[in-house]
C-alpha cells in the first residue's frame, strides 16, 4: 500500500538558490542584451555596472551551492538516469495526447531523467562557459598587451554571447516546461512552497513521521 | 579621501602654486628705469629686456616659435610653415608680411631665408605683455603699428610700448591666443578647439582655464624650458606611459597624464579604456563650443567671382559669417562640432610643397596630413580630430601642390588681382619651384588633433555614444577591433529565437490537442 502525501522536497536553501539564481540570470540576460546592443532600455554604462555586480553575486552563489551540493549529497540528483528517451518521447508526443508521464517523482529522485540531464548541462557546460569567458572578458586589460588580444577579445566575447544565448534558450524552455504540470502553475507553486505530492510507501511514510527527516503534511 | 583624490589635490596645488609664485615674482617691472621708454620701435623694447635677461633672446631663437623649422623624429620629415602645406592659405611663402605677423620676432619678410639671415629680431612683448594693449599688426611682418593707420575704415592707434614694457610677466591666455586663436586668418578658423572664447572661458567650455575652474594659463600645461615649449602637433605624445610628472620631472606637462596619471578614474572599467582611448575622446564631446564658429570647408576653386559692375563678390550668412569671398572662395563653418575619430600614434606625415602627390590621393581626395596609427600597433589610441575639407590649386602635370601668392601690393597677388595663373606663377617663381603652367583644383582633407576645450567630467561623452550599433555612433566608422555594444554576432540570436519558436509551437499544439482529451 502506498499513498500520496504532501512532502517538502525542495528545502529552504534549494528554493533560495533557485529563485535568487533566477533573479540574477534574468538581470544578467537583460543587461547582457543591452551590452550586446539588442536594446537600449538601460544605458550602456549602467548595464555594464549591473551586469558585473550581478555576475559576481551569481558566482558567489554558485560557489556556495557547489559546496552545499557536495556536503548534503544532493549532487547525486543530477547524475545520469536511464529513460531519457522515454521522457523526450513523452514531451514531444505523449503529452499532446494525454499519455501518462513515464516517470514518477520519489523522495530519492526529485527529477526525471531529462531534467537531470538538462540541469547537469546547465551546471557543467553552460555555467562554466559563462563564468570563464565572463571573467576573461572582465579582466581584458590584464591580457590586452598580448599580440593576440584583438582576436582574443573577439573570441571571448563571441563565446560569452553564445553561452548566454544557450542559457537564454534553457530559460525559455525551462519556464515553458513549468506549465506542463497538473495545472499550468503546479510546478511553480511547488518551487515556491517546497511541497509536492509524492507517492510514499508505508515504510517511507512511517520513517518520515518518526524521524521528521523532512516536513510532511 | 581616496589616495587618488589626494594625489589630484596635490597635483593641482603644485601646478597652481608654481604658476602663482611665478606670477607674483620678486621684481616689479614697472619700476625698472630701462623699461620706462620712450621706445621708437618694438625692437628697442627687446634691447631693454636683454639688459637683464641676457640669454632670453638666444633661447627664443632655438624655439620653433622663432625657427618655424622642425624635423619629425618619427618620420625624419623636415617640417615647419615654410615647407608644409595646409588647407587654409596653402603656404605662407610669398605672403610673408601677412603670415609672419605671427612670427615671434620682427622683420621676417622673406621665408626663403632663416629669420636670422633675414635680419629679424626677437619679440618679447608678444608673449609677455601684461597690459593687453600690445598688438602685432596683421601685415607688417611681426611689427606693431608705430603710427595711427586706417584699417578697414577704422583708425587704429599704435600701442604704448613703454606701458607694455612695464607690464611684462608670465604669458597669459591672451598672449598665446593672439596668434594661436587666430590661426588660418581669423578667430577660431583653423583649430576648432582654440579660439577667443578661451580667453575667459566658462567652466563648461574649459574646466582647466575657467576662472571658476582651475584658472590655468596655457603654459601651466605647455611648460617652457629655456623658452622651448612642450606639447606638439607635429610629434604628438599619443600615449604618455610616463604618467604623472609631479614634481614635474620631465619638465613637460603637456599631456593629460602629466597631472592626472594613467588611471585617473574611480571606476576600474573606465580606467581600462585609457590604453586605447585618448582622454580627449571622451572629455571633449564637441569642439568650437564657445560661440566662435570654426571653418570646416574652404573651396578655393570658386574664388574670383565679380558682380555685374566688376566688383568682387562677398556673401555673408545669417550668422554674419562670410560664406563666399571673391578672394578666397566658398566657406562652411561649424559650432559644437562632433569630432572625427581616428587611431593615432603621434605620427603625422605632412605634405611638403615639393612632394609629388602620387599615392597620397584616394578617390580623388588628397589627405594633406596622413594620421599614423592602427588598433594593432600597440602605440595608438583613438583620438578626436577636426576634419577640414578643402579644394586647393595644384599642378596636374607635375602633380604637386602650388604656392598661391595671395597677399601683397603688386600686380600678381590673388586677393587684389583675382588671377590664378598670375598668382601661381608669381608664388612658384618666388619659391623657386617648378610649375608646368597648368593648374587645377584638388579636393583635400586635413585632420587637426583636438585637445583643448576639456569639459567638466559630468559633460563627458556617455558610454553609449560609442558602445552602440547605431550607425550614427561616434565610433561607427572605426573598424579593425572588437567593441562591445557595437560588434558581435547577430546570428547567435537565432538560438534564442529558435527556443522561443519551439515552445510557441509546442504550447500551441498542447492547446489545440488539449492533451488528447477530445470528446
Amino acid at each position: 500500500m502506498s499513498h500520496k502525501r504532501e512532502v517538502m522536497i525542495y528545502t529552504r536553501y534549494e528554493r533560495f538558490w533557485h529563485w535568487s539564481q533566477a533573479v540574477l540570470v534574468f538581470t544578467l540576460f537583460f543587461t547582457g542584451l543591452a551590452i550586446h546592443g539588442t536594446h537600449d532600455l538601460v544605458p550602456f554604462g549602467l548595464a555594464v555596472k549591473i551586469h558585473t555586480n550581478a555576475a559576481l553575486l551569481l558566482i558567489a552563489l554558485w560557489v556556495f551551492t557547489t559546496f552545499w551540493n557536495f556536503t548534503t549529497g544532493q549532487w547525486r540528483q543530477y547524475l545520469f538516469k536511464k529513460g531519457v528517451f522515454r521522457v523526450i518521447r513523452f514531451y514531444a508526443w505523449g503529452i499532446l495526447f494525454g499519455e501518462p508521464h513515464p516517470y514518477k517523482k520519489s523522495l530519492q529522485r526529485k527529477q526525471n531523467a531529462l531534467q537531470s540531464l538538462a540541469y547537469m548541462t546547465f551546471m557543467t557546460l553552460i555555467g562554466p562557459a559563462l563564468w570563464s569567458t565572463g571573467i576573461a572578458y572582465f579582466l581584458y586589460n590584464s591580457w590586452s598587451h598580448y599580440a593576440w588580444a584583438g582576436t582574443g577579445l573577439w573570441a571571448v566575447a563571441l563565446l560569452h554571447t553564445a553561452a548566454a544565448f544557450a542559457m537564454g534558450a534553457f530559460v525559455i524552455v525551462h519556464v515553458y516546461m513549468t506549465t506542463t504540470g497538473k495545472t499550468p502553475l503546479h510546478y511553480v507553486r511547488t518551487m515556491v512552497t517546497g511541497y509536492d505530492s509524492i507517492e510514499l510507501t508505508e515504510v517511507e511514510e512511517a520513517y518520515i513521521e518518526e524521524t521528521k527527516s523532512t516536513e510532511m503534511r | 579621501m581616496s589616495p587618488r583624490a589626494v594625489l589630484r589635490v596635490v597635483a593641482f596645488l603644485v601646478a597652481s602654486s608654481a604658476f602663482a609664485a611665478a606670477a607674483a615674482g620678486t621684481a616689479d617691472h614697472s619700476r625698472f628705469g630701462v623699461l620706462k621708454g620712450p621706445f621708437a620701435t618694438a625692437e628697442d623694447v627687446t634691447k631693454a629686456c636683454s639688459t637683464c635677461h641676457t640669454e632670453a633672446a638666444g633661447e627664443v631663437k632655438k624655439s620653433i616659435h622663432w625657427t618655424w623649422d622642425g624635423t619629425n623624429s618619427f618620420t625624419g620629415q623636415r617640417l615647419g610653415k615654410p615647407r608644409i602645406m595646409n588647407s587654409f592659405c596653402g603656404s605662407p611663402i610669398s605672403n610673408e608680411p601677412r603670415c609672419t605677423s605671427c612670427h615671434a620676432g620682427y622683420g621676417w619678410t622673406d621665408l626663403r631665408m632663416t629669420p636670422e639671415e633675414n635680419g629679424a629680431t626677437v619679440d618679447c612683448l608678444a608673449c609677455h605683455d601684461g597690459s593687453g594693449t600690445y598688438k602685432k599688426t596683421a601685415t607688417d611682418a611681426g611689427h606693431p603699428l608705430y603710427s595711427p593707420r586706417v584699417i578697414g575704415g577704422v583708425t587704429v592707434e599704435p600701442p604704448d610700448l613703454a606701458k607694455a614694457a612695464m607690464s611684462v610677466g608670465p604669458s597669459q591666455r591672451e598672449n598665446c591666443g593672439a596668434c594661436h586663436f587666430n590661426g588660418g586668418g581669423g578667430d577660431g578658423v583653423k583649430h576648432g578647439d582654440l579660439d577667443s572664447s578661451l580667453t575667459d572661458p566658462p567652466r563648461d567650455l574649459d574646466v582647466h582655464m575657467a576662472a571658476d575652474g582651475a584658472n590655468m594659463a596655457c603654459s601651466t600645461c605647455h611648460t617652457f624650458n629655456a623658452h622651448i615649449p612642450s606639447g606638439s602637433r607635429y610629434m604628438t605624445t599619443a600615449v604618455d606611459r610616463h604618467g604623472l610628472d609631479l614634481p614635474h620631472d620631465d619638465h613637460s606637462r603637456a599631456t593629460c597624464e602629466s597631472c592626472h596619471g594613467s588611471t585617473p578614474h574611480a571606476e576600474a572599467k573606465i580606467n581600462d579604456h585609457t590604453d586605447r582611448v585618448a582622454c580627449q575622446s571622451c572629455h571633449i564631446p564637441e569642439f568650437a563650443r564657445g560661440g566662435v564658429a570654426t571653418k570646416t570647408l574652404w573651396d578655393w576653386s570658386t574664388a574670383g567671382r565679380k558682380d555685374a559692375n566688376g566688383k568682387p563678390v562677398y556673401i555673408k550668412d545669417e550668422h554674419d559669417h562670410l560664406v563666399y569671398s571673391a578672394e578666397k572662395g566658398d566657406f562652411a563653418y561649424g559650432e559644437n562640432v562632433r569630432p572625427a575619430y581616428l587611431w593615432y600614434n603621434g605620427t603625422i606625415e605632412q605634405t611638403a610643397i615639393t612632394d609629388k602627390l602620387d599615392g597620397k590621393v584616394k578617390d580623388g581626395v588628397l589627405t594633406l596630413n596622413r594620421i599614423g596609427g592602427s588598433p594593432t600597433d600597440g602605440k595608438s589610441r583613438i583620438w578626436p580630430f577636426k576634419e577640414m575639407k578643402g579644394k586647393q590649386p595644384y599642378d596636374p602635370e607635375l602633380n604637386t601642390l602650388v604656392v598661391n601668392h595671395v597677399f601683397g601690393k603688386d600686380d600678381s597677388a590673388f586677393w587684389t588681382n583675382f588671377d590664378y595663373p598670375k598668382a601661381i606663377a608669381f608664388g612658384m617663381n618666388y619659391a623657386g619651384l617648378p610649375w608646368s603652367g597648368k593648374f587645377g583644383f584638388i579636393e583635400t582633407r586635413m585632420y587637426w588633433p583636438i585637445t583643448h576645450m576639456v569639459a567638466p567630467k559630468e559633460k563627458a561623452v556617455p558610454c553609449s555614444d560609442c558602445h552602440t550599433r547605431d550607425p550614427e555612433g561616434r565610433l561607427a566608422g572605426l573598424g579593425g577591433f572588437y567593441m562591445p555594444g557595437r560588434d558581435g554576432s547577430r546570428l547567435l540570436g537565432i538560438v534564442g529565437y529558435l527556443a522561443l519558436f519551439g515552445v510557441v509551437v509546442h504550447g500551441g499544439l498542447r492547446i489545440v490537442l488539449r492533451g488528447g482529451r477530445r470528446s
